[in-house]
């Protein structure tokens, strides 16, 4: 997609908001999800895990296990692919330990048996002798000279010389002159902040139904972000080639970027090799806590100067992220959007990927941005409140423009982050009073957006209707989208489209769900191959009518002549060129397939307002409003629903969600009654306002919404506390404890 | 593993003194069968005590109330008269779980889980209830506050089973309350739990009691705070020495749910403000 095409304006479908296709079945109970597939002489599996954060393992006896009625089989490291390098070497790693359990939750064998119980109780029967090694889950403490070494030769080349080892990537970036700013500033605030580990939290535990023949061939069901990811990392890791493979996925119950990663599918297709029985795997509640990915737990200095007129002079960041027993925590996208807001003459920004005893991390909305808006935020509020400057009004004097160097390097293009805050301050919340006890912050976020592989097929059936094959998982509502944009483009009713998520083996590869690009990604194939099936239908209405294709327009559903001169035809209907299509030319299908680069970031300020009970600590949400520019919203119910969801898992990480690790090593709270998502009754109504500045790289002006919405609530949640409380609080999640300690700290200061 | 249905405690406490390896006692099943499921306790024996005849009710004993085993919190809060009677022991019961597993959760489970930290006890041990026990040594009447003996535990024998709660009668000028702290607004175990049970004389308290869950190995009665309250109106200097008593009977353990400072701290806020709500129900009572 270039820019030189014209973005549309003028919409019938698109910015209605029609009900989605799979909500009827999602709320009756037909939708089938991961562990809703059944399949004829099927096993049930069950993995064992490693109790310690950090272990050789020195013998696996699997005989008693193997001995125990119904078991089928018994699979380790063995059973897997040999000789994989790189990522590959890693999902492997992660997914089956080879001689050393790297953290408390690793896999080490699966077992596969008649029933789920009886695999429960043989993997119990899985005999491992362990030699317990030492181990380190803090970030801080996996960097210090004496921490123990999670793996040697972790690190890359971007690693300076006399780090830890566990230090295996490293960021450096920015312009300007960091120093000569801090000295132009009236006010400089250096802090320091810490953010633990959170659970991306989605509610479907991991689960599918594979089998692998003997052959080589095998089919996959499974809840996952992304099939094709699936599709070709199990056939990596088993061992075989990729398009023998044909991933299936379910309905998904949340993922937001923790089914990005494969954990559970090469397990069962070992399985089921191993037995030539279909195998299914479900993962319980403790087990998605402790072994697939929550987000990185960070450790993060941030400095900023500020003029007493309150503009910033420069900006530097030292980000730490611990991301497990893997290379992977994404510290440069913290490092890259920590001041990214910002049109910043000097901007300094450092990152450490740190390795540490805790499971991989994975991506959770916007990876590593909310942590850096954490404590960006934070300062800027500081300084706003120390030298007596309205938080809007500042930001708005710094904001990223059309034409702003980004503290990332590029230039900006069109970008929406001055009609936020612009929509932020007009809102009446900004305005409204607070009542005593309550506190007001506000925050700005970013996040890049993302286009990526995509093909989609958009078919024709005899009487009028189309079916649209696309190859990214439903994670937020893009069936009603994609048929809103079909509607639109063919001219027909959205009840006529039926979208389905195809399998691996009906279309070309697309990439994962994810980085919010669906909408924008998805969406533009989806314009391109209505388009495609435009240009066909109006061939065959040309063919018809005897007249140059050229001489023939698409408008309201209907192939028309283009003007008087193209000759006097009575409008033929896509239903009536579709019941003939058999004996005009065949079966009519568009398609498109590109990898769309012109994702446009999006910016988004949010305003908190949350009340302090300075006697226990605790905090509720009072009121919350998100602004943010979507481009163009498709469906605006599912634009604010993205808003809604970023904001409520941003209170939850605010507030009190976090990884507890003991003295051992060992995840304290791996069930949802101590890792402490928020419930309903903790949440406000979140309010929502749509900015609409329109992506140039989009021919409807479409951003990615899904991400932004989680980098400012940690800020602004934090500004708000902080306000309300009196004093500032560095360190997530803001639980009770750690407010009467700070409230207690600062009173013994006087 | 095997699982009965007898038709009375009789049957049910024979049956347990037969039985070999783990048994449990099934009502609500809201700890039991979790604990099943996540492979805490796997009973070899399970007896379903819902059955019985008289486990689903609320009735009139005296003055006061005799509770089946199997009576859900549901049952409970939709009980007019016993919660009009009794608002802080309903509201602690309430508070457990969800609206599902209040369809489920009885006191007596509550009780017999044996944790600190359940809502139901502080208020069971506030209100001065008492539980019959049926054995293989037959029948005795037991206060509830000498039920819990440490986390998991109680001071029920081997294959004894509860059969009835009993609450006392109300009286004139008296009300109760609980209060505990969870940083959630739901579905969370209490990190410090307060049950505040008194009677008034006018505006002086004449009798209190005073409970503190999650801040020790048992639920707490704490006397020391009943006393500081006990000849006053709840004044400030009385609410001061309430909240001192209660944080000094506390001896907490740092986890995951809560840390020592933090509970010690928060069972004198709690105090203060459950007294508070008591004092105001029993003066308007009558």
């Amino acid at each position: 997609m270039g820019i030189n095409e014209k973005i549309t304006s003028d919409f019938k479908v698109v910015g209605t908001r029609p009900n989605r296709p799979d909500g009827v079945d999602k709320v009756t109970g037909r939708a089938k999800f991961g562990a809703d597939a059944y399949a004829p002489g099927m096993l049930h599996a069950a993995i064992v895990r490693s109790p310690h954060a950090h272990a050789r393992i020195v013998k696996i006896d699997t005989s008693k296990a193997e001995a125990l009625k119904g078991v089928k089989a018994v699979v380790t490291r063995a059973d897997f692919a040999e000789g994989l390098t790189g990522e590959n070497w890693n999902i492997l790693e992660n997914v089956m330990a080879s001689d050393t359990a790297l953290y408390d939750g690793h896999a080490v064998a699966a077992v596969a048996a008649t029933s789920a119980l009886v695999a429960r109780d043989a993997a119990k029967l899985v005999e491992i002798e362990y030699e317990q090694l030492p181990h380190v889950t803090d970030v801080d403490k996996a960097m210090a000279p004496d921490a123990p070494v999670i793996r040697e030769g972790a690190a890359d080349k971007s690693v300076p010389e006399g780090l830890h080892p566990n230090v295996v990537r490293y960021h450096d970036s920015g312009h300007g002159d960091v120093e000569a700013g801090f000295a132009e500033a009236d006010l400089v605030i250096e802090d320091h902040f810490k953010t633990e580990a959170t659970h991306q939290g989605y509610i479907e535990p991991h689960a599918c139904l594979a089998q692998l023949g003997p052959d080589g061939k095998g089919e996959v069901w499974c809840c996952t972000q992304g099939h094709f990811n699936v599709q070709k990392v199990c056939a990596a890791l088993v061992g075989t080639e990729t398009s023998q493979i044909r991933v299936t996925a379910s309905e998904i119950g949340g993922g937001f970027g923790g089914k990005t990663v494969v954990f559970i599918e090469p397990v069962a297709l070992a399985l089921s090799r191993k037995t030539n029985r279909p195998v299914k795997l479900v993962m319980s509640r403790s087990e998605v806590f402790r072994a697939t990915g929550p987000t990185a737990s960070t450790s993060m200095d941030v400095k900023i100067g500020m003029t007493k007129d309150g503009k910033i002079t420069a900006g530097k960041g030292v980000f730490r992220l611990q991301g497990g027993a893997f290379p992977g925590a994404p510290m440069e996208f913290t490092a890259m959007c920590a001041f990214a807001p910002y049109a910043l003459e000097n901007v300094h920004q450092i990152g450490y990927d740190v390795m540490s005893n805790r499971p991989k991390q994975a991506a959770y909305r916007a990876p590593g941005s909310p942590m850096a808006a954490f404590a960006v935020e934070s300062v800027i509020d500081e300084l706003c409140n120390q030298l007596g400057l309205d938080p809007i009004e500042v930001r708005l004097k710094n904001a990223s423009k059309q034409g702003t160097k980004a503290s990332f390097g590029p230039k900006f293009d069109r970008i929406g982050l001055v009609e936020t805050l612009e929509a932020a301050m007009a809102h009446p919340h900004f305005s409204a009073p607070l009542q005593p006890g309550q506190g007001r912050g506000i925050s700005c976020g970013f996040w890049f957006n993302h286009g990526g592989e995509t093909a989609v097929s958009l078919a024709l059936s005899e009487d009028g209707t189309v079916a649209l094959s696309v190859g990214t998982p439903d994670i937020g509502g893009s069936r009603a989208s994609m048929g809103q944009i079909v509607a639109e483009e063919l001219g027909i009713a959205y009840e006529s489209v039926r979208t389905t998520i195809a399998d691996t083996a009906t279309l070309g590869y697309n990439e994962i769900s994810h980085g919010s690009r669906v909408t924008y990604a998805t969406g533009l194939a989806t314009i391109k191959a209505a388009r495609d099936v435009v240009k066909k239908l109006s061939a065959r209405a040309a063919a018809k009518w005897g007249i140059d294709e050229e001489a023939v327009i698409w408008e309201d559903g209907c192939a028309k002549p283009a003007g008087p001169n193209a000759g006097e035809f009575e409008p033929l209907p896509l239903a009536k060129i579709a019941r003939s299509m058999g004996r005009t030319g065949g079966p009519i299908v568009g398609h498109y397939e590109a990898t769309p680069e012109g994702a446009g970031v999006s910016f988004a300020t949010h305003i908190v307002d949350a009340e302090v009970d300075k006697e226990t600590g605790q905090t509720k949400v009072v009121r919350y409003t998100v602004v943010q520019d979507a481009g163009k919203a498709i469906h605006p119910t599912y634009v604010e629903g993205q808003f809604q969801g970023g904001a409520a898992q941003g209170i939850g990480w605010a507030l009190n969600e976090e990884y507890i690790y003991g003295e051992d090593g060992r995840l304290q709270n791996s069930i949802f009654l101590d890792y402490r998502i928020p419930v309903a009754s903790d949440l406000p109504m979140i309010d929502t306002v749509i900015v609409e500045v329109p992506n140039p790289g989009h021919p409807y002006g479409v951003r990615g919404v899904g991400e932004t919405s989680i980098c400012p609530p940690l800020a602004a949640i934090a500004n708000a506390v902080s306000n309300a409380a009196g004093v500032r609080l560095r360190e997530l999640p803001m639980s009770p404890p750690r407010i009467l300690e700070a409230l207690e700290q600062q009173a013994a200061k006087g | 593993m095997q699982y009965h249905t007898p038709g009375n405690f009789e049957d049910a406490v024979s049956i347990a003194a037969k039985a070999d390896g783990v048994t449990r006692f099934l009502a609500g099943g809201t700890d039991v069968l979790v604990q099943l499921r996540a492979d805490i306790v796997t009973p070899d024996v399970l007896i379903d005590i819902k059955k019985i005849d008289g486990v689903k009710d609320i009735a009139r004993e005296g003055g006061g109330w005799r509770i089946g085993v199997a009576v859900t919190g549901a049952e409970m809060s939709e009980h007019s008269e016993l919660e009009a009677e009794w608002p802080g022991l309903v509201e602690a019961m309430d508070l457990i779980g969800s609206t599902q597993v209040q369809g489920r959760a009885t006191l007596v489970g509550n009780l017999c889980n044996g944790s600190p930290a359940a809502d139901s006890v502080p208020a069971m041990f506030a209100a001065g209830a008492s539980v019959s026990i049926i054995g293989p040594n037959g029948s005795r009447k037991v206060a509830v506050a000498d039920i819990p003996t440490g986390p998991g535990r109680t001071s029920l024998e081997k294959d004894e089973a509860i059969t009835a709660v009993h609450i006392p009668a109300r009286g004139k000028n008296g009300g109760d309350a609980y209060l505990r702290f969870i940083p959630r607004t739901e579905m969370d175990i209490a990190v410090v739990g307060c049950g505040v049970n008194l009677r008034v004389d006018g505006d002086t308290i004449s009798e209190a009691r005073v409970s503190l869950g999650a801040v020790a190995p048992t639920v707490l009665l704490v006397q020391a705070a009943a006393d500081a309250i006990i000849g006053t109106s709840l004044d400030d200097a009385a609410m001061d020495a309430l909240a001192a008593a209660a944080s000094a009977a506390c001896n907490p353990i740092d986890d995951k749910r809560g840390t020592i400072k933090f509970r010690t701290h928060v069972a004198g806020v709690l105090a203060r403000r459950a007294a508070k709500i008591a004092y105001d129900r029993a003066r308007a009572s009558k």
